[in-house]
């Protein structure tokens, strides 16, 4: 089923898919929950323009498929004269993409909070900004890690997709190497058990922090 | 204790409504002085959470006027932060931060509020544990606490920013019998070192024994302010004598 030494005759090409793979989900989540984060702000916002441009972000981009949103920017914004090429693209894409789903993960997370948690800071005379830095994001993000990091296994798996506009990820790669060596079967095999052995782990260990935030609270 | 001063804590002619039929709080008036302690009692739904929560502006008010040492709370362009500093709340649930040690809890508003140093807000905050009984429990999480304690704690935290004015919204109704005695002990402490208090509280012992007024709220309205000994010998509405019956002898109807 998986050719070995094909494998290790092409391990550069395919490391370095792995690494660019890994790339885009780690600048994709970090610039995501950075967005996500203000995004889930400005939805609970009372400023009603600032609340329905956040729904309206989010609800665009849960309701188009990734795949679209690829080709939209690699296409489309070169016709309104910026030239960034496929990287760049799909490094914004991915970050714009990600933020809308991991705002309302923050959103659920920032609500699941006690109102009487925010009414003992104010109390205190702590403005909304230190409020929300001292007291109300750091309970919501302990209590929504595991799912945030879910959601990254999720996009990480998503990253794939590149590989239709020519990047070669990890799945680029070994589509590269698989149609240079007529060996479909073995290359995508060897992707699948790749990934497989990158989320399955993962996941796991995730299921185990679930249950342990669980319990200290 | 100066008792023709400016008050404390001053209504005049204060409504609120919640949504538009809801009228909680009607034409309130109402004055506490400097150093005074006063309960503020009334059956449930009558407003005098409400009430309390209104000084600090936690509740807006529709119309009228609050005062707080000589500072109009419901003016727009009063610094609601600023005054909130100077106005110690402890709630019914004690709303201590979860994530944070007790020292941590304490310290939190004088550092980032007040700016005041690290190490003398952790000292003044040592002070306090001690005052409160609960120095040993500087490093532990409000989840390793008793109620009694985390109520004792907020307390503390209250005073850490060096209020003019403690309120208290109902501070034993969540705690178990046994643990009652720990709290009203350190608030009856607090009220002998001459602080003014402003209490939402169903203990009558505590009215009786500590405060200066006992006021009588029922649907909004204050139907009595007085002195404990009027208050509890001789009430003036039926409301209140019902409400008096029903607290002291709730087996006895």
């Amino acid at each position: 089923m998986i050719d070995w030494q094909l494998i290790a005759d092409n391990r550069e090409l395919l490391v370095e898919g792995m690494l660019y793979s890994l790339k885009l989900t780690g600048t994709a989540m970090l610039g995501g929950i950075v967005i996500g984060c203000l995004l889930a702000l400005a939805r609970l916002s009372s400023f009603k323009p600032l609340s329905l441009f956040a729904a309206f972000y989010v609800n665009l981009f849960r309701s188009v498929p990734l795949v679209l949103v690829i080709f939209w920017f690699y296409f489309l914004i070169p016709y309104f004269g910026f030239q960034i090429g496929p990287d760049k693209s799909v490094f914004i894409t991915f970050t714009l993409f990600e933020a809308a789903y991991y705002s309302e993960i923050i959103r659920a997370g920032i609500q699941s909070i006690s109102r009487g948690q925010v009414s003992a800071a104010y109390a205190l005379g702590l403005t909304y900004p230190q409020t929300m830095r001292y007291i109300l994001l750091p309970q919501a993000f302990r209590n929504m890690l595991p799912v945030l990091l879910t959601q990254t296994v999720v996009l990480f798996q998503d990253t794939s997709l590149v590989t239709i506009i020519g990047i070669k990820d990890f799945m680029g790669s070994n589509v590269v190497v698989a149609s240079n060596n007529s060996a479909m079967t073995e290359m995508y095999t060897f992707a699948a058990l790749a990934y497989f052995c990158v989320c399955f782990p993962v996941s796991l260990m995730l299921k185990r922090l679930h249950k342990r935030i669980a319990v200290i609270r | 204790m100066n008792t023709d001063a400016s008050p404390m804590i001053r209504f005049v002619n204060v409504n609120k409504w919640y949504g538009r039929d809801h009228h909680v709080l009607k034409n309130i008036n109402l004055e506490v002085r400097q150093g005074e302690v006063v309960v503020v009692c009334g059956p449930s739904g009558s407003g005098k959470s409400t009430l309390i929560r209104t000084i600090n502006q936690l509740e807006p008010i529709n119309n009228g006027e609050i005062w707080v040492d000589g500072i109009r709370a419901n003016d727009p362009r009063t610094n609601i932060n600023k005054l909130r500093e100077e106005v110690g709340f402890v709630f019914q649930h004690f709303n201590l931060y979860p994530h944070l040690s007790v020292l941590d809890n304490i310290t939190l508003a004088p550092i980032q509020v007040k700016k005041i140093p690290k190490d003398l807000a952790e000292r003044t905050a040592m002070e306090l544990l001690e005052r409160v009984g609960l120095a040993n429990k500087k490093d532990a999480y409000p989840a390793n606490l008793s109620g009694g304690q985390q109520q004792r704690v907020a307390i503390a935290r209250g005073l850490a920013m060096n209020p003019q004015v403690m309120l208290f919204d109902e501070p034993t109704s969540a705690l178990d019998p046994e643990m009652i005695g720990e709290v009203l002990a350190v608030m009856k402490q607090l009220a002998e070192s001459g602080m003014t208090m402003m209490v939402v509280t169903h203990e009558m012992g505590f009215a009786r024994e500590v405060a200066d007024r006992v006021v009588f709220l029922d649907q909004g309205v204050i139907l009595e302010d007085a002195k404990p000994e009027q208050f509890f010998t001789d009430p003036q509405t039926d409301r209140a004598k019902q409400f008096l019956r029903q607290i002291l002898a709730p087996m006895h109807q």
